[in-house]
């Protein structure tokens, strides 16, 4: 392997065959979640598993298409914690709030 | 150059040449990734806040025109992903002609989402008299928030159409290596991860039958 300046990486990691198989994986978890959408599944089923489809595949992105499951762990473990701390954060601090402003609606 | 290399990987926390193993110009990208990915958030959790506290959320995304022509538009820049990443994968193998080609293949599925895109701002603007600052339900802030999210991510892709054909007319002409490739890639995929979310959050979970 040569140094950062601009040779040409050793390119470890996927395959022409192992991108069409994600991409087809993605068309059908987008499919699956139209589907949701057309059979108007109550809400709370509804969001959770929209946003657990979603995690699965920008999870598949990030790894795949973005390369990252090939990098160095050290650059997942830098980027990636801070992000999902930080969304966190933001969930914690404004959801109950949100909720909360519900309630306390005046009712017209 | 061994020693040299070795050091770097026994170093990793401790900065060295390269702790991370990547050109700078990719190390540059993530960094801005994970930024926008902040930013991206702070207005899906803006857009989650106000929704679950206004009990009239309007829910105007019929499943024709609207819920099928996004399906559409996640389906172009899905695939736009695909060509994308095939154009790296060429990219890696010298193969310049064939990045060219793939990264014009990425630019199609990019203006086929903004067309779509734009015809669908269209369809709400004009049949649902829907606007930035106002609407026949009286919750505003639906417009506020739908064009604020979906306007960012398509000047996101708009940027990034841009970009890459920029990509492809160096490329073809001899220039850039695959480093600068697969940093456009990032960027490109970046955009479609963030339509994973903007499309079940914003679309899908407004959809009416």
């Amino acid at each position: 392997m040569s140094d950062h300046t601009g040779a040409v990486a050793e390119h470890v990691g996927g395959t022409t065959q192992s991108f069409i198989y994600i991409w087809i994986a993605l068309l059908a978890m987008t499919g699956v979640e139209v589907l949701l959408a057309y059979e108007q599944v109550p809400v709370l089923i509804m969001l959770t598993a929209l946003l657990g489809l979603s995690i699965v595949k920008a999870a598949l992105i990030i790894a795949y298409f973005m390369h990252l499951k090939f990098e160095k762990l050290s650059l997942f473990l830098t980027l990636f914690p801070m992000l999902v701390l930080c969304i966190i954060l933001m969930l914690i601090i404004f959801m109950p709030d949100s909720l909360r402003s519900l309630n306390m609606r005046v009712v017209q | 150059m061994s020693e040299a290399k070795a050091a770097t990987m026994d170093s990793v926390w401790q900065g060295g040449a390269s702790p991370y193993a990547i050109g700078s110009k990719k190390f540059g990208m993530w960094l801005f990734i994970i930024s926008d990915a902040l930013t991206f958030s702070a207005l899906l959790v803006a857009y989650t806040y106000l929704r679950l506290s206004t009990p009239n959320w309007p829910t105007p995304f019929h499943f024709s025109p609207s819920i099928i022509f996004s399906s559409v538009m996640t389906f172009c820049l899905l695939s736009s992903s695909l060509t994308m990443v095939m154009a790296v994968h060429a990219m890696n193998h010298g193969n310049r002609k064939a990045t060219v080609g793939w990264i014009l293949a990425t630019i199609v599925g990019g203006l086929a989402f903004v067309v779509l895109h734009i015809s669908e701002w269209l369809n709400l603007i004009n049949n649902e008299h829907v606007t930035p600052f106002g609407n026949e339900w009286g919750v505003p802030l639906f417009g506020g928030t739908f064009f604020a999210l979906t306007g960012l991510h398509m000047t996101h892709v708009i940027i990034g159409v841009i970009y890459l054909g920029i990509i492809a007319f160096a490329v073809g002409r001899g220039k850039f290596k695959y480093e600068d490739v697969e940093v456009s890639g990032l960027y490109w995929h970046f955009v479609d991860l963030v339509w994973m979310f903007i499309f079940p959050l914003v679309y899908l979970m407004s959809a009416k039958l």
